[in-house]
């Protein structure tokens, strides 16, 4: 396990958002905004502005209000103020375009800290270059601890920055790597987030990539249990990476990470995000089927905490009685 | 290229002291069928040139109005294939130059050059895509401009009051029939200030070009329109014409008679 989990504000996007932050303190912004989806993004952007004292507005998405109220509060606490986007489908990319729209604005005050490897240039490279650190560490800890390099990379893959943080410094070896994607409830079914399976090319909110699309255009709803991943398109590096094949996207069903979240959480007394429960579902297909020698690297790219209400809300269990 | 009726009329207006009134709709907002009625009452009032929206899922330029006007259109079953059919349709009744505002990701999907071709045939005369820059639209521009059966279709890119001089000249290097000066930092159906600073960038772009200069984002009265009708050779209005339709439109012919008479 890569442990982004035990990074500061408990995710991997602290990584991009302090770099971002201290860049906006660099050109002068006073305002820092960011969209959210699973809350984790916007809790790191809410704490690089209040390390280096610039304002900051959060917009997420209600349905994603709702099923991460923890880190609603979180960001609150931080000083931030949380914009509720109750329009479209109400999740990640609504926020997106609704932070842009700010960022249209207030361009002259205000700096976007557009939490993943997407958007328009230069977010996809910075974004990339921010989380690159992961890949760097992860290739120095398992010199460490095993002496050799891994068989094979895990990640699981939403817009992708915490699978490009890890892939970054492999990309020139021969290591495996596999990004996972929200399968939602199948890819038949057609509630999922799985852009390579179900998409097609197109170009959204100043990038071409793998798109969830009509036949006219038209960005299609999205489902997965996990808010992080729950998003319509992809990191156009991905699409690159999926076309020339050097690496293998897959993804997870809802219930492959509700149980991966539970196993890890028993075997391992880790509980994971349940975005990063999406690559742990692949590690546990993956592993019986390999050499007891080789190594998998799984990126587990948050922490749990911000989900144990929902999962417990799925199970039919209440935590307020 | 050759001359285009948008810039043939520009041409005229100028010649004329006149401005230009360029009304915008949502097409199928809340049906083909009364954008056609829409179109026709448009001209009826004086508009001189008709933007003509596409729907689309993810609207970034727009506001809240023009949101749900896009959200109205989709679920009407409006495409960019039936908004083609409904300019061959408005073609039937009127000549009035006709502008498609529509986001990329349509158009690509549908192909670019099929795209083209199947607007030069229905009867299109320009397109603005705010979210296509100039670096990204060589190819499109290059197949816009070409004749088919000697029409061609006239590419309006946008200024904003944050764009260098640099990026002012690449804007309106690639702009053809006029260039659209975006009012503010902002999103259609703002709240409009033409403070000191717009003036002066405005006046910027005048000396970077002779192409005529529309100005929309944010005209939602007679007096605004009469203001920026002052500094500018046309006015876009958007929003508040598209909510007067939608909220009550037996007051829309009194509304938009009340702008063309103050863009004179």
């Amino acid at each position: 396990m890569k442990r982004e989990d035990l990074a500061h504000t408990g995710a991997h996007k602290i990584n991009n958002a302090l770099g971002q932050a201290l860049l906006a303190k660099r050109m002068g912004k006073t305002r820092l905004i960011a969209e959210t989806g699973a809350g984790q993004h916007g809790v790191a952007t809410a704490t690089g502005a209040a390390l280096v004292g610039l304002e900051c507005e959060i917009y997420m998405g209600t349905i994603d209000v709702q099923r991460q109220a923890l880190n609603v509060f979180r960001m609150k606490l931080l000083g931030a103020k949380v914009r509720e986007v109750d329009i479209g489908s109400k999740t990640l990319k609504d926020a997106i375009n609704e932070a842009l729209r700010d960022w249209t604005t207030n361009v002259r005050n205000t700096h976007y800290v557009l939490g993943t490897v997407f958007g328009p240039h230069p977010f996809p490279m910075m974004v990339r270059d921010f989380q690159a650190i992961i890949g760097k560490e992860a290739a120095s800890q398992i010199m460490k601890a095993e002496g050799r390099m891994p068989d094979c990379l895990i990640a699981c893959v939403g817009g992708g920055s915490n699978a490009i943080g890890l892939f970054n410094e492999f990309l020139d070896t021969g290591i495996r790597m596999i990004g996972v994607e929200a399968g939602g409830t199948g890819i038949e079914s057609g509630a999922h987030a799985a852009r390579f399976a179900g998409g097609s090319k197109g170009v959204l909110q100043g990038c071409k990539t793998y798109l969830l699309q009509d036949a006219d255009g038209n960005v299609l709803d999205t489902h997965s249990v996990s808010a992080g991943l729950d998003y319509a398109s992809v990191g156009p590096q991905h699409a690159h990476l999926m076309e020339s094949g050097r690496v293998q996207y897959t993804n997870a069903t809802d219930e492959e990470a509700l149980a991966a979240f539970k196993m890890l959480s028993f075997a391992e007394g880790i509980i994971p995000a349940l975005e990063s429960a999406h690559a742990v579902a692949e590690a546990i297909k993956r592993a019986p089927e390999m050499p007891q020698d080789n190594i998998i690297i799984v990126n587990l790219s948050g922490r749990g905490d911000k989900d144990v209400q929902q999962v417990a809300k799925i199970k039919g269990i209440n935590l307020c009685e | 290229m050759k001359k285009t009726k948008i810039s043939a009329l520009f041409e005229k207006l100028r010649a004329e002291g006149k401005k230009a009134f360029i009304p915008y709709i949502m097409a199928g907002d809340p049906n083909p069928d009364e954008t056609l009625n829409y179109t026709l009452l448009l001209e009826r009032c004086g508009a001189d040139i008709i933007e003509l929206g596409v729907p689309f899922s993810d609207p970034l330029a727009d506001g809240p109005t023009i949101q749900k006007a896009a959200g109205r259109a989709l679920k009407s079953g409006t495409t960019l294939t039936k908004v083609l059919a409904l300019v061959k349709e408005i073609r039937q009744h009127t000549a009035i130059p006709l502008i498609l505002m529509t986001y990329y990701n349509p158009v690509f999907k549908y192909g670019e050059a099929r795209f083209i071709q199947d607007s030069v045939e229905a009867g299109v005369d320009g397109v603005i895509i705010p979210d296509l820059p100039p670096e990204e639209a060589k190819e499109f521009i290059k197949l816009s401009h070409r004749s088919i059966s000697g029409r061609q279709l006239d590419t309006v890119f946008l200024v904003a009051p944050t764009s260098t001089q640099s990026r002012i000249k690449k804007i309106t290097a690639a702009s053809s029939g006029f260039v659209y000066y975006v009012s503010m930092t902002g999103i259609t159906g703002s709240k409009l200030e033409l403070d000191e600073k717009v003036r002066g960038h405005l006046n910027l772009v005048r000396q970077t070009t002779d192409k005529p200069i529309a100005v929309g984002f944010g005209i939602a009265t007679p007096e605004q329109a009469r203001t920026v009708a002052q500094l500018a050779d046309g006015v876009i209005v958007g929003s508040a014409i598209v909510k007067v339709f939608n909220e009550s439109p037996e007051k829309a012919e009194h509304f938009i008679r009340g702008l063309r008479e103050a863009i004179s």
